[in-house]
């Protein structure tokens, strides 16, 4: 067993778990937060998106104790427009994904508000407008099955402006 | 997942005595390959030595004009560093084409390097494969082959490594540094992988107990003029059917420089040697272009399902040095 320390959600957690115990089965199955979401387990569908110290990753693919004092945001702990904006927009039917795409984007406009360029970007010298095409790039690591990416993207965008 | 003991080494010294002291050890950086391999039962690591605390984050100019990287950058840290994207913007490209935003927030420069050379068999348990159970066969071979190799194939196995990073970075000239208790070593990123032959279990120049601290670009005017280009079955978010990494310099229509590197076709980044032999001096011209394209490709050995991958790097190369001829670079 080895003791992991983490902030979620603004509270702080010590957790006592086998080494190989996924930051994503941490959140669910130890601390009840089932807002994030297993999809494929292996890095694939992104339903598992979370915030470590503001970036976005895959929690399925940490390790619970290598994240040992990181600041962790899930869905439980976001408040943010785009929630509203997905809703407005259709950006989801099942709803599986969204607590991942909700994270994702979150992390996405911090990235492009911080300069970051996509492999659409045409000059990567400078910076890139955020337009549909670069969202769907940006966000193409979360995988809706149900297919409402129009309502994903438009969401993302009417936020954005 | 099998269980495992987990250990965090502070510095590299630790971490380079713990590999060499433990018989079955391995190096944890962003994890995004071998966590998951873990989770298949693939990789089974009685010892996991987490790197991530390891003061290798940086990227510092170097002296006359290069540049380090650190081993454990974040692939996404690299892509947006503004000295890649100006100096080196195929490098900056590659790796953006690359996984998916997530992961390469995760994913480290020399995890990225050292992720197996994998196919759909590879995975699959019950699927005879000589990487996952030497001797046991190829079931590719006769098997579903799309994303399999064309170049430097053997009959053990057609696995190719999916890494889009280190492609630009063959063409490039990239350097690594690789430290053990027997000390410090460099060798070029075009030695780092090997080409399966009867050992497909084997895929990289390093022994089990070295680390890889740093990747060296040297100063290189030409790759200022660069560009990736990738080729696969969906928009985003995949592994290359093909891919191009290309600089060039041209001066009164003659090819005075030139680096290319394929992706997607080989157990290795591909260094296009050959083509690059045509192109230096040569004008920089369709036929030219043309020319280089089916020299390089010339060796290849295709399955039914990949055949079209012999053209397709062709036209593909064809493609990027035109780009790069009328439009310029990335940056």
């Amino acid at each position: 067993m080895v003791e992991v320390r983490l902030r979620v959600n603004g509270v702080d957690e010590l957790l006592d778990l086998p080494p190989q115990v996924s930051l994503l089965d941490a959140l669910r199955e130890r601390l009840g937060l089932t807002g994030t979401k297993k999809g494929c387990d292996q890095g694939a569908c992104g339903a598992c998106t979370v915030l470590a110290d503001g970036e976005r990753i895959n929690s399925c693919l940490a390790l619970a104790v290598q994240y040992t004092g990181r600041e962790i945001t899930t869905i439980e702990g976001v408040d943010d427009p785009l929630q509203r904006a997905f809703v407005r927009n259709d950006g989801f039917q099942c709803g599986y994904c969204t607590s991942g795409q909700i994270c994702s984007a979150i992390g996405m406009l911090a990235e492009h508000a911080q300069g970051a360029p996509s492999a659409v970007t045409e000059h990567l010298a400078g910076p890139a407008e955020l337009t549909g095409a670069e969202i769907r790039e940006r966000m193409s690591g979360n995988l809706c099955r149900c297919g409402a990416y129009n309502g994903i993207v438009d969401a993302i965008q009417e936020v954005a402006r | 997942m099998r269980s495992f003991t987990y250990l965090s080494a502070p510095d590299v010294e630790t971490a380079v005595r713990t590999i060499a002291t433990e018989p079955n050890a391995k190096f944890l950086g962003g994890g995004t390959n071998l966590v998951d391999l873990m989770r298949e039962d693939i990789e089974q690591p009685d010892v996991v030595v987490d790197i991530t605390r390891l003061p290798l984050t940086g990227i510092e100019d170097l002296p006359g004009g290069g540049l380090r990287i650190g081993a454990l950058v974040r692939n996404s840290r690299l892509a947006a560093h503004a000295s890649v994207r100006t100096r080196y913007p195929v490098l900056a490209q590659a790796v953006l084409n690359g996984a998916s935003a997530q992961l390469r927030n995760m994913a480290t420069v020399g995890g990225n390097l050292l992720q197996r050379t994998r196919c759909l068999y590879f995975y699959d348990g019950a699927a005879a494969c000589n990487k996952r159970a030497p001797g046991s066969g190829c079931a590719a071979i006769d098997g579903f082959a799309r994303n399999a190799g064309v170049l430097g194939v053997s009959d053990h196995c057609i696995a190719t490594h999916p890494s889009d990073m280190a492609v630009a970075l063959a063409a490039l000239d990239a350097v690594v540094e690789v430290e053990s208790t027997r000390g410090v070593r460099r060798l070029p990123l075009t030695e780092l992988h090997l080409l399966p032959g009867s050992t497909p279990q084997v895929e990289t120049a390093l022994a089990a107990d070295e680390l890889i601290t740093a990747v060296e670009l040297p100063a290189l005017p030409v790759a200022a003029n660069s560009r990736y280009r990738k080729v696969r079955d969906r928009a985003s978010y995949a592994f290359a059917l093909v891919s191009v990494a290309a600089a060039m310099e041209v001066e009164d229509g003659v090819v005075t420089d030139v680096r290319v590197a394929l992706g997607g076709v080989s157990a290795k980044p591909w260094r296009a040697h050959e083509a690059e032999r045509i192109l230096l001096g040569a004008p920089a011209t369709e036929e030219s272009f043309l020319r280089a394209a089916a020299a390089e490709l010339a060796p290849a050995a295709a399955r039914p399902d990949n055949t079209f991958k012999i053209e397709l790097a062709q036209r593909t190369i064809v493609a990027t040095l035109r780009r790069l001829r009328t439009d310029g670079s990335a940056a």
